[in-house]
């Protein structure tokens, strides 16, 4: 790639920020980025705020279920007695 | 017969599991699934699966432990079958929300910070978790999908890659596409909050 290290925009820093949440970036992108984040704060909050969202999302997932009440859900009744009687019918 | 030192340091009770398990899995299932029907179907495939395996619980971990180790595998089943390529959204990477973020020379059109002071100190908020939540709900299926076996339960890409049926760089489309989606639709209703 002809790409010189301060050609790099946004658009593609953000890119191989997301990228390199899944693998290692080659040495030559990853100085790229590096020193693109040292000068651009808005990408910077971005790659900082990615790692927030993956911790969050770990941490507490069942904050992220559907709705509101997602982590104090209850299995409705209706489920719960068909998956019984499937567990009964499994028995014999 | 086992002798004495060999016993389970637990055992099952299937005849309790729904009562004693069923909210937690439950739970754990609504969490990754965010749809209640398919939760109710992983966990009775969890319990029946489980009945059908008990021989095979050491007895090591506790019975809860055992119960949820099968229902994470249920769960990735679950989001294979609504992925496969003949359901129609196969292949599809979703929406692309590039242009609208980025101007033609590449510079961000808006701040993509959605958070001020400490980010850290947005995890306190109920606000927070209100933007993500319902920010996560209007991903396409396959960008959420792979975004929640990504960040929620750790998968590795290699593993998302086979049961989405996807190659990695379409894998690492997909997450970027759900992230940056995530910033632009978090920033803006943090913004209606007026919490920005």
């Amino acid at each position: 790639m002809g790409i010189a290290l301060t050609m790099l925009r946004c658009r593609e820093v953000s890119k191989l920020v997301s990228e390199s949440m899944e693998r290692d970036l080659p040495l030559r992108q990853r100085l790229a980025v590096r020193l693109h984040l040292m000068m651009c704060r808005m990408c910077a909050g971005f790659a900082r705020q990615l790692r927030l969202l993956r911790r969050a999302a770990r941490e507490n997932p069942e904050r992220l279920g559907p709705d509101e009440g997602a982590p104090d859900a209850r299995l409705p009744d209706a489920a719960r007695e068909r998956i019984k009687a499937a567990l009964h019918n499994g028995h014999e | 017969m086992p002798d004495h030192t060999s016993q389970p340091e637990s055992t099952l009770n299937p005849a309790d599991w729904v009562d004693r398990h069923g909210d937690t899995l439950y739970r754990f299932a609504l969490a990754r699934l965010r749809d209640a029907e398919a939760a109710e179907e992983v966990v009775q495939e969890t319990f029946v699966a489980a009945l059908g395996a008990r021989d095979q619980y050491s007895g090591k971990g506790s019975e809860g432990a055992w119960l949820l180790g099968i229902c994470k595998r249920k769960v990735v089943d679950l989001v294979r079958r609504r992925n496969r390529p003949d359901t129609g959204t196969g292949g599809d990477l979703g929406p692309d929300p590039s242009e609208a973020m980025f101007d033609a020379k590449g510079n961000w059109r808006l701040d993509p910070r959605i958070l001020k002071g400490r980010p850290e100190d947005a995890l306190e908020r109920k606000e927070f978790w209100q933007a993500f939540r319902g920010c996560l709900g209007r991903l396409s299926q396959r960008q959420a999908d792979a975004f929640t076996l990504r960040e929620l339960e750790d998968l590795k890409s290699d593993e998302i890659c086979k049961e989405l049926g996807i190659s990695a760089s379409n894998l690492w489309v997909l997450l970027h596409r759900a992230r940056l989606r995530l910033t632009a639709c978090m920033k803006s209703h943090l913004e209606k909050w007026g919490l920005l």
